[in-house]
């Protein structure tokens, strides 16, 4: 047997998740679902790092909250986001007084984070972890691409990032959905040089982990109520149900993409939405309201991440892509 | 290792049948009326210009008519109107002057939070630095050859 799936003993509960996104996301199709929307994309403060970290606190503290516990009950906390050195996690986390584990798996983050938590508490060292990621728009913007008022088209393959933070609460007691199973990506790279296709850099990863899983767990597509990505966008999701049919896997009407369910037509985002907050956003409300409410029961969610800098990208390297995944199942009591 | 290279060349074959293209002829359209207005409102100042200012030389009211059409853009850029034209537009808007003036002023508002130094005046040329750099060398180049061609004549 391979080990890159883990199955957890103790079944680690998700009991609280929190979602805040910006205002051009409230208008998007999950907009019911989110815990706050921000009014403008500075959230009160003076730059967008600045308010990327405040989302960040925002949703930590939201989702403590939801989880009815005390900051003082947290044991650690694990966080990542897209900007260089992880700055928004890392800098919001100076406002907690919890140790801090911080994780860059791109747009993944919020898989692998919740796959590290339920490892960590799995093993009975900790007793609540908090998982934490965000994305903002314009700080993407600004690191990876061109200023915000510059007068350019975007190509039809890109994607939207969207403004966005998700957290939520992992722990070994309370009710809530659990944590049944994690399958750890490997970083793989089939030579996309196109920045602007994300999708199709990172559905070969998709298709790595998810075939590993299957594999693993001895299980089909059908064993899952939804089989959910995270910002393939609407060209990635339909290179990966290529890929698996190329290997005899069929994804049928329970997969579906975040980044591509994410936006309204008239939103003018092309591929969908991307980024750290997207599938974080979308999971922490909609999927775990799902799941609370018995509508889905076993979902298998896994985002992907484009493992690309700006600087390795202008000296001609490819993108490198990861995928992580988890199956989340509602909790019978 | 070949069978990996295989891979990806037939993947990248494959991605780049499915991607999305953009639409030559509405893009097009689209890029030569505004180009087009944008020329348009420029000859308009010019001979503005000229009708209220009558002793002026043809040489300054030009050079007048650009730093006009300079400040439009700039002040479009601030207000956040030229990148949506830009969206619309794409290199109509990019081409003339207008968009090298929003080249420099959108990094110039994106980094006002790095401060004045490191900030703007650092970034500011991020985006028009190559236009500048091939301005400066292919008009020294066409002055040589210029020069060269003077002599034998």
């Amino acid at each position: 047997m391979k080990y890159d799936t883990v199955k957890f003993k103790k079944q680690p509960k998700i009991i609280g998740s929190y979602s805040i996104v910006g205002p051009k996301e409230g208008q998007g199709n999950f907009r019911e679902y989110f815990d706050y929307i921000m009014k403008n994309d500075f959230f009160g403060e003076k730059t967008f790092e600045k308010a990327e970290r405040k989302m960040i606190e925002t949703a930590i503290t939201g989702a403590i909250q939801k989880a009815k516990l005390k900051v003082s009950d947290i044991n650690i906390l694990v966080a990542g986001d897209l900007l260089n050195q992880i700055i928004s996690s890392s800098y919001a986390a100076r406002a907690f007084d919890f140790p801090y584990l911080g994780v860059y798996g791109a747009c993944s983050t919020m898989a692998e984070s919740i796959a590290v938590a339920s490892t960590l508490v799995d093993g009975g060292y900790f007793e609540n972890i908090v998982c934490c990621t965000a994305s903002h728009f314009s700080t993407a913007e600004r690191q990876y691409r061109f200023p915000l008022e510059l007068g350019n088209q975007r190509p039809p393959a890109s994607q939207w990032t969207v403004t966005g933070a998700g957290s939520c609460v992992i722990s070994q007691k309370g009710a809530g959905p659990r944590v049944t199973m994690a399958t750890f990506g490997k970083v793989v790279d089939w030579g996309i040089v196109d920045v602007n296709n994300m999708g199709a850099a990172m559905a070969p990863a998709a298709m790595d982990t998810l075939l590993a899983h299957f594999e693993n767990t001895k299980t089909t597509p059908d064993d899952y109520d939804l089989i959910v990505t995270g910002d393939l966008g609407k060209l990635g999701s339909e290179i990966l149900i290529d890929l698996m049919e190329d290997k005899g896997i069929k994804l049928g009407l329970n997969y579906s993409d975040c980044g591509q369910m994410f936006f309204r037509r008239n939103q003018n985002t092309l591929c969908g939405g991307s980024g750290c907050g997207c599938c974080a956003t979308v999971f922490n409300s909609y999927i775990m309201k799902k799941l609370q409410d018995g509508q889905y029961k076993r979902v298998l969610f896994l985002p992907t991440g484009a493992l690309l800098s700006t600087t390795a990208s202008q000296q001609g390297e490819s993108v490198p892509g990861v995928c992580h995944a988890i199956v989340v199942e509602a909790y019978e009591m | 290792m070949k069978k990996n290279e295989e891979r990806i060349k037939a993947y990248n074959k494959y991605v780049s049948a499915k991607v999305p293209k953009t639409k030559p002829w509405p893009t097009l359209f689209n890029s030569f009326w505004v180009g087009g207005v944008i020329c348009l409102i420029g000859q308009g100042i010019n001979d503005l210009i000229l009708f209220l200012v009558p002793n002026i030389s043809e040489q300054s009211a030009w050079a007048y008519t650009l730093i006009a059409l300079i400040f439009i853009a700039a002040f479009l850029t601030g207000i956040g109107v030229y990148d949506k034209i830009g969206k619309f537009a794409g290199g109509g808007s990019i081409v003339p002057i207008t968009g090298f003036s929003n080249s420099i002023t959108s990094p110039s508002i994106e980094f006002k939070s790095e401060g004045i130094i490191y900030g703007i005046c650092v970034k500011m040329f991020t985006i028009a630095g190559p236009v500048i750099v091939f301005g400066v060398i292919s008009s020294a180049l066409v002055g040589l050859i210029y020069y060269i061609i003077y002599l034998f004549i």
